[in-house]
């Protein structure tokens, strides 16, 4: 069996082991990853892949040869995510056995924490490795407000800025935990839920996107916002003792901004 | 259109299977049109025609071999079954049966993961 650097042959576990791993991770990612359901994703491109192409160059000055001209490649670095757990052994043994209550907690701390960071870093940046979505919005940040009723008119002002831009939807919404909260436990007058009034304003999707701070439109017509994968989220083995066997989950990524004016930031 | 790759109610099956089964319909439709453009060859005697199917047929080829590709990378106990059977010189069946049993005697797609690359296989969830 071949083995790359997730070292998962290794592992004191069985195959029923990981796949119930797999999927627990899979059930408790796919919910929270909300930047992937609203900007455009390609690869995974591999572990050994470390930088995506900017398709720019820097001259190089001081060439040996002056009938030489020197240019450098610019590139993006991939940044690697890990999140560690720990399960106990003993809970895995059960679950060998057919248990079907197995205490995987870890693991769920794990996948809502990378989830997390990986949303953060496409809407709010990451000082340094990634620039967020927000960071690069040209346009003033307003406030979505504290009550619901002001929802409608901040959202419908953001798509009428990237209308105003020639930026073309659908668009679609990345909303904060409370945020999110807010908008589905919300009927206007007349009994008509705000999500359903915010879906026809945008034509396109709501998105829980925990991490997020207030929320961010975006336009989903494509080509504005990247994200590179390198080794697409997965389970490693590190190490283990006679009690837990200790895991991780990792990924690596990078993401560009190729139109900032496509997406507009809005404070709680 | 229809809808007739799905064995089981599309929705209770994963994207991912949905994938998979949309990719293994593909790549019965593309060996289909390798065999009727194999017919048509073998009956033809129009030279023109005879060079638009032949080239037609490679298309086939090529749309056969990218499907069987990605398959493979996305499923590592085919592949490993795959890897000791394609391009090997020598007995076919006996290759089979060696390949099969090194496969899955010597340990499941488990430890190796969903997908080849041993990750989750999450990738893009824009419309999910």
């Amino acid at each position: 069996m071949t083995m790359n650097n997730l070292l998962r042959a290794i592992a004191p576990l069985s195959d029923t082991g990981w796949a119930l791993l797999d999927g627990e991770a899979c059930e408790r990612l796919a919910p929270a990853l909300g930047a992937r359901k609203l900007v455009d994703f390609s690869g995974p491109r591999g572990w050994e892949h470390s930088a995506s192409n900017l398709g720019r160059v820097t001259t190089l000055k001081g060439a040996p040869s002056k009938a030489v001209t020197g240019l450098r490649r610019e590139v993006m670095p991939l940044v690697e995510l890990r999140a560690d757990f720990a399960l106990a052994r003993d809970e895995l043994r059960d679950a060998d056995r057919g248990a079907p209550d197995t205490d995987l907690a870890p693991l769920d701390d794990a996948a809502r924490e990378i989830a997390m960071t990986e949303n953060i870093a496409v809407f709010h940046g990451w000082g340094g490795a990634i620039t967020g979505i927000g960071e690069r919005s040209p346009y003033d940040v307003s406030s979505l407000g504290k009550k619901a009723g002001t929802y409608p008119r901040e959202i419908a002002g953001a798509v009428e800025k990237l209308l105003c831009q020639g930026v073309g939807g659908p668009y679609g919404l990345a909303l904060g935990r409370e945020q999110y909260r807010i908008v589905i436990e919300t009927a206007e007058g007349g009994g008509y839920p705000l999500l359903d009034h915010l879906g026809k304003i945008l034509e396109g999707p709501i998105v829980w996107t925990p991490g997020v701070n207030g929320a961010v439109v975006v336009s989903l017509r494509g080509g504005d916002f990247l994200f590179e994968s390198g080794q697409d989220l997965s389970i490693g083995y590190d190490s283990h003792d006679a009690e837990v066997v200790r895991l991780y989950l990792q990924e690596s990524f990078s993401f560009r901004i190729a139109t900032p004016e496509a997406a507009v930031a809005l404070a709680p | 259109m229809g809808f007739d790759q799905y064995h089981e109610p599309p929705d209770e099956l994963p994207a991912q299977t949905r994938t998979f089964a949309r990719l293994c319909a593909s790549l019965t439709e593309e060996a289909e049109a390798i065999g009727w453009y194999q017919q048509r060859l073998a009956v033809e005697t129009d030279e023109e025609a005879i060079a638009v199917m032949r080239d037609a047929q490679g298309e086939e080829f090529k749309h056969f071999s990218m499907d069987l590709e990605l398959l493979l990378r996305r499923t590592p106990p085919w592949r490993e079954v795959a890897e000791g059977i394609l391009f090997q010189p020598g007995d076919v069946v006996e290759h089979g049966e060696e390949s099969e049993a090194e496969a899955f005697d010597e340990g499941g797609p488990g430890a190796a993961g969903s997908y080849a690359d041993g990750s989750l296989g999450i990738g893009s969830l824009r419309g999910r």
